[in-house]
């Protein structure tokens, strides 16, 4: 029998008349029709609220499919009609003790869902009992029923031993309910500011042994826990890694990421290269065959290749091809794709990158073709051999006269002009053609650039730059800063010829634009012109800094904080956790003797007597307890105390001090990061327009610091 | 982890909407449907506004979302939402608005027992089906009677497989199969071509019945052959398969397989997918493809492609459908074929040719002609590839094969086993 028939607007007054109405009612069939057309209106988003008095009563019929949609109301009304939930209370009661465990479980369960607080009053005695039962079906449902219960009182929670109790479940005989106790333990423990868990060996053991028994969600969620395990010892990493590696196989992807999640962790801890090695090759396939999942779950899973591999490049370094796109792959997953296929091109490759991306580049979405364009022109900086290739490429591409593969192939010449100085300049000419079409900032910018850059080439530079120059005061920011320092260039490099623009542009740029920046540099490069030619043609002409690739590369602190979060969404937007979820505690790499230290490319094992004693008297406290270390008032459960040595977690000697205060998780740091780093951020226009103005001429800029 | 729930059709109405977490109103739902469904060019299944993210599946006609306020996992959360699609397929045959519609009570019953805080829990449609049916009645009664059963069920180490299972015949039924997927380049050259492989199993067996699974897999026979034959040069034997990666159904043993390479496992009850697998080693292309196509002048472009298949000539393919792309200022398709039917579909700016019955080593041909009118901007034609559809019966483009299916029950009765094997095109693409 459909129900489709309910899935439609009913007034209130009418519902209430067949639900009060005296009828006879076999089966209670009118009843049971009439709140299925509720809880489609529920679900249709009208507000049945109202009629909550005539549901509530039918909580006394005896047939289980009624009690369920009276539960499903009174979890959607409760709050706004605490009154209502009380009335419901005397069946939670007789309920919670029936004898039949999928009744208790239900009434616990439902009662977890309802935040009044006489109805919470009620739970908390029954849901003990509940943590006991003799059914693993009803302790499962309770483990979760923590959880819920935290989220509304997390004093509660804290001070009245359901922890305890939870801990206790840890060790259960059903692998259910040790996967939902270590779910709401570790849900209790991201979220608190008292309680932080942490498991031993022995115990971290228990669980990999439950992990075979139990569904992939419940191993899901052990794994999870296991980054909560901090090695003491070399072995143990490698041992609990070992012991992890077979759900690589497994046919749920979320087995595997986090399965793969906790062994890059693991591998922080471990002494021998060669382990690391043999793990990562255990790495590689799995990553491979999520390339084989629904286009969404390939998307989480590129998004997590690009993280690992910058971290353990000889992961799929031999895997190239299974990153190039297919015709109909959403756009998604090419872009992701495209991002991975220049990480791994290297010089055994790149031919036949460089002949995919051609191809990349004549398709029709225009973001796509943009980044195809652009990867070639990053290609030919990466990878010196494959330079001439890439950039007779970029000449076929400009030649098509596609307006926006012209412009992003202009602006990745200018990168190339830089990495290799007197080279390809003989292909000016060929840009120069193509000035009219240009309208995108960041292209003109780039060709102005090049204009100011090979004046003294460039034979008529002043009457190109001239034409730029008609439209000074409508352009971007961005691309008056590019025509000022280029007119100054031409300047320098053919007096004769610039004498006449520089007047204007400086004028221009000191007296008629708001911005400080343009309006500094027009000041800066006017004074240096009068007082010292010679000086101005020292920083104006200064030799560049090189550029490189190396620039792509994500700062090495936060590719280490966003590794343990592999799978996650901050794993797939590459961005701390802390920056967009509230009250987020930060993650980072717990010293332990067993902590390697790592520089770029050199490994070895610390060994610091100073901070053995402080962690063996926070291990000794852990294990005593178990699992989680409830502390008193302020010891907060990350607050390894911030004593130097979380220095050793450093990356890059310099900056000791971002990562101590990382590691305190401190907020303001974030806040400053982001608003530094962050050119997504919309919340600060002001801020992000600067920051990008600054981005579009660092390269000139650069030559001022003398 | 998971805040909330909705499934919605495609014009945006809210059809299920479930909330877990009370970091959220019901009035999210008007977000996700300016923000995606009313939004025509959408380019993440995953967006974040604020602290909130959306994660959306598309399906028939309808989006599964899940919503949270968490850093979650982002795997878990599309593989819950595909599970959700599985289990909706196993209730009502298929998930889509209708079936939706005509079961929504149910679907909350399902989605309260599914998903609890936002967890996922037992989600196997077989135990679901114990206790959660289409006739309350039933369900009702089950639920009043069995319930330890059910609770053991459910929360056991064999969550998928009831104890009782009777049949007077036992049966298992295995199908290999092979999606094939190949890139030839312009030139003629394989840019990849990999097969991913399915292993489904039918099993109707009585009991709580072991299983033992063995494929010509190389490297669990190459180590056979050392253990026999110590010393000598062991020579690659030529019918085995090198298989890259598989993963399994949650029944397979994996510390098992990890530690000696058997596949052994207790099987669901009826059917399931017990393997998946990647193979790129020595790939048996089923068809080989020569496109020629001339662009002359700017107003006519030339097509000529011959298709041979590589296969024993005792084989033959089925439901072949080539897709040949034409640009889209076409005005007129004219194409003669060797064998089939091919016609131009102006809405897949493509001509489409289908060969229903391709017999093993035979070859046949397509010429063409498009003309095309003048267009006033003059971007050049992207030149899609040319894909192609075909099912090929009673073979394995890896190779790959099954040696044996053994079954082990207390009661030690009979089974037949009967097994199957099908190539089919996956991403099958020719650029030209």
């Amino acid at each position: 029998m459909s129900d489709a028939k309910f899935f439609q607007r009913g007034k209130i007054q009418e519902l209430r008349m067949e639900l009060n109405s005296d009828k006879k009612d076999r089966n209670h069939t009118r009843k049971k029709a009439t709140l299925k057309k509720i809880v489609a209106n529920m679900t249709m988003g009208n507000d049945m609220s109202s009629l909550y008095p005539d549901v509530v009563t039918c909580m006394a019929i005896p047939v289980l499919e009624v009690k369920k949609m009276v539960y499903l109301f009174l979890i959607n009304y409760a709050k706004s009609k605490p009154e209502m939930a009380l009335e419901a209370i005397p069946t939670f009661r007789r309920d919670v003790e029936d004898p039949n465990p999928l009744i208790r479980a239900l009434a616990i369960r439902t009662m977890g869902y309802i935040h009044v607080e006489k109805v919470t009053m009620c739970l908390l005695q029954p849901l003990r009992h509940c943590m006991r039962d003799q059914d693993p079906y009803v302790r499962k449902t309770a483990a979760v029923c923590v959880a819920k219960l935290f989220m509304q009182d997390r004093h509660l929670v804290e001070n009245a031993g359901f922890i305890d109790l939870l801990r206790e479940m840890l060790v259960d005989s059903n692998p259910s309910v040790v996967a939902n106790a270590i779910a709401a333990l570790t849900e209790i423990s991201e979220r608190s500011d008292h309680i932080q868990l942490k498991l031993n060996m022995s115990l971290a053991s228990k669980l990999v042994t439950a992990l075979n028994e139990c569904s992939e969600w419940g191993q899901t969620y052990i794994l999870e826990s296991l980054m909560f395990v901090v090695p003491q010892d070399p072995g143990d990493a490698e041992m609990l890694a070992e012991r992890i590696a077979p759900r690589l196989q497994h046919a749920n992807s979320a087995v595997v990421l986090t399965a793969v999640k906790v062994i890059v962790y693991l591998m922080n801890y471990m002494a021998k290269d060669e382990d690391i090695a043999s793990m990562c090759k255990k790495l590689s396939p799995p990553l491979v065959t999520l390339l084989s999942s629904g286009p969404e779950v390939q998307y989480v899973g590129l998004r997590n290749i690009l993280l690992v591999i910058q971290k353990h490049p000889d992961i799929l370094k031999n895997d190239i091809k299974i990153f190039f796109c297919k015709y109909n792959d959403p756009i998604y997953v090419k872009m992701a794709k495209l991002e991975i296929m220049f990480r791994l091109a290297s010089e055994s490759n790149v031919e036949q990158v460089l002949s995919e991306l051609k191809e990349y580049a004549t398709e029709v979405d225009v973001d796509f073709v943009r980044k195809a364009v652009r990867s070639i022109g990053r290609l030919a900086v990466k990878i010196e051999s494959t330079a001439q290739r890439c950039v007779e490429a970029l000449l076929d591409l400009i030649q098509t006269k596609v307006n926006y593969v012209v412009q992003e192939s202009i602006v990745v010449i200018k990168d190339i002009f830089r990495k290799y100085p007197n080279r390809y300049e003989s292909i000016i000419s060929v840009l120069c053609e193509n000035l009219d079409n240009l309208d995108e900032p960041e292209a003109k910018a780039a060709m102005i650039w090049i204009i100011g850059q090979y004046a003294d080439r460039i034979e008529n530079s002043d009457e190109l730059l001239d034409d730029f120059l008609y439209t000074f005061l409508e352009e971007t920011v961005e691309v008056q800063l590019a025509l000022l320092t280029a007119t100054v260039k031409l300047f320098i490099k053919r007096p004769t010829a610039g004498q006449d623009l520089v007047p204007k542009v400086l004028k221009w740029a000191t007296e008629e634009v708001d911005n400080p920046d343009l309006r500094d540099r027009g000041y800066i490069y006017w004074r240096l012109l009068s007082t010292d030619v010679a000086a101005a043609k020292a920083v104006v002409l200064a030799e560049k800094p090189h550029i490189s690739t190396e620039t792509d590369n994500m700062d090495p602190v936060l590719l280490e904080e966003l590794l343990l979060h592999i799978a996650s969404l901050s794993a797939i937007y590459h961005k701390a956790p802390t920056t967009f979820i509230p009250h987020c505690k930060p993650r980072f790499l717990i010293p332990s003797p067993a902590l390697r230290r790592q520089y770029y490319g050199r490994s070895q094992l610390i060994h610091q007597d100073s901070y053995v004693s402080i962690q063996s008297g926070q291990t000794s406290s852990s294990s005593k307890n178990g699992s989680s270390s409830k502390g008193e008032d302020e010891q907060n459960g990350d607050t390894i105390p911030s004593e130097p040595h979380h220095q050793r977690l450093s990356y890059h000697e310099q900056s000791f001090d971002q990562v101590a205060e990382a590691s305190i998780g401190n907020q303001k740091y974030y806040d400053l990061k982001i608003a530094a780093e962050n050119p997504y951020r919309t919340d600060t226009p002001s801020a992000a327009s600067a920051s990008n103005g600054n981005k579009g001429s660092v390269g000139d800029l650069m030559s001022f610091d003398l | 982890m998971i805040s909330a729930l909705f499934i919605y059709n495609q014009k945006g109405e809210v059809l299920i909407s479930r909330l877990y977490r009370q970091d959220l109103k019901r009035s999210i739902a008007d977000v996700f449907r300016i923000q995606v469904i009313s939004n025509t060019d959408v380019r993440s299944p995953i967006i974040t506004l604020g602290s909130t993210s959306f994660f959306h599946v598309r399906h028939e006609n309808l989006y599964i979302v899940a919503i949270t306020k968490w850093n979650a996992n982002a795997a878990l959360v599309f593989e819950f939402c595909y599970r959700v699609i599985n289990i909706g397929r196993s209730y009502f045959g298929k998930l889509d608005e209708d079936a939706v519609k005509a079961n929504f009570v149910l679907i909350y019953e399902l989605l309260d027992e599914v998903l609890d805080f936002g967890y996922p829990q037992n989600s196997e449609a077989d135990t679901l089906k114990m206790y959660i049916t289409t006739e309350s009645v039933k369900s009702e009664r089950a639920i009043m009677e069995e319930s330890s059963k059910i609770t053991i069920q459910a929360t056991g180490a064999t969550s998928w497989r009831r104890s009782d299972v009777r049949y007077r015949k036992n049966e298992a039924f295995v199908d290999v199969v092979e999606s094939v997927n190949l890139l030839l380049s312009t030139q003629g050259n394989v840019l990849r071509a990999d097969v991913a492989g399915q292993i489904l199993m039918r099993a109707y067996l009585s009991g709580t019945p072991e299983c033992k699974f063995g494929l010509n897999d190389r490297l669990l026979l190459e180590k056979d052959a050392v253990n026999r034959s110590t010393g000598g040069t062991q020579k690659r034997s030529p019918n085995t398969v090198e298989i890259d990666d598989c993963q399994f159904h949650q029944c397979v043993k994996l510390g098992k397989f990890d530690s000696d390479r058997t596949i052994s496992f207790i099987p669901p009850d009826g059917e399931f997918e017990l393997m998946r697998y990647r193979t790129s080693d020595n790939i048996n292309l089923p068809f080989k493809v020569h496109p020629v196509v001339n662009e002359i002048g700017k107003s006519k472009i030339e097509y000529k492609i011959i298709v041979k298949a590589n296969f024993s000539s005792k084989l033959y393919a089925n439901n072949v459908v080539l897709s040949i792309p034409t640009p889209l200022n076409a005005a007129g398709v004219t194409c003669m074929v060797s064998a089939g039917k091919a016609k131009y579909v102006p809405a897949e700016n493509a001509m489409v040719w289908k060969i229903s019955r391709f017999q093993g080593q035979s070859e046949f041909m397509l010429t063409g002609e498009v003309t095309l009118t003048a267009m006033t901007h003059k971007k050049a034609w992207s030149r899609p590839p040319i894909s192609m559809d075909f099912q090929v019966l009673m073979f394995t483009s890896s190779g790959l094969l099954v040696r044996f299916l053994k079954v082990f029950e207390k009661s030690n009765y009979k089974s037949v086993k009967w097994v199957r094997y099908m190539t089919k095109a996956g991403n099958y693409q020719i650029r030209f």
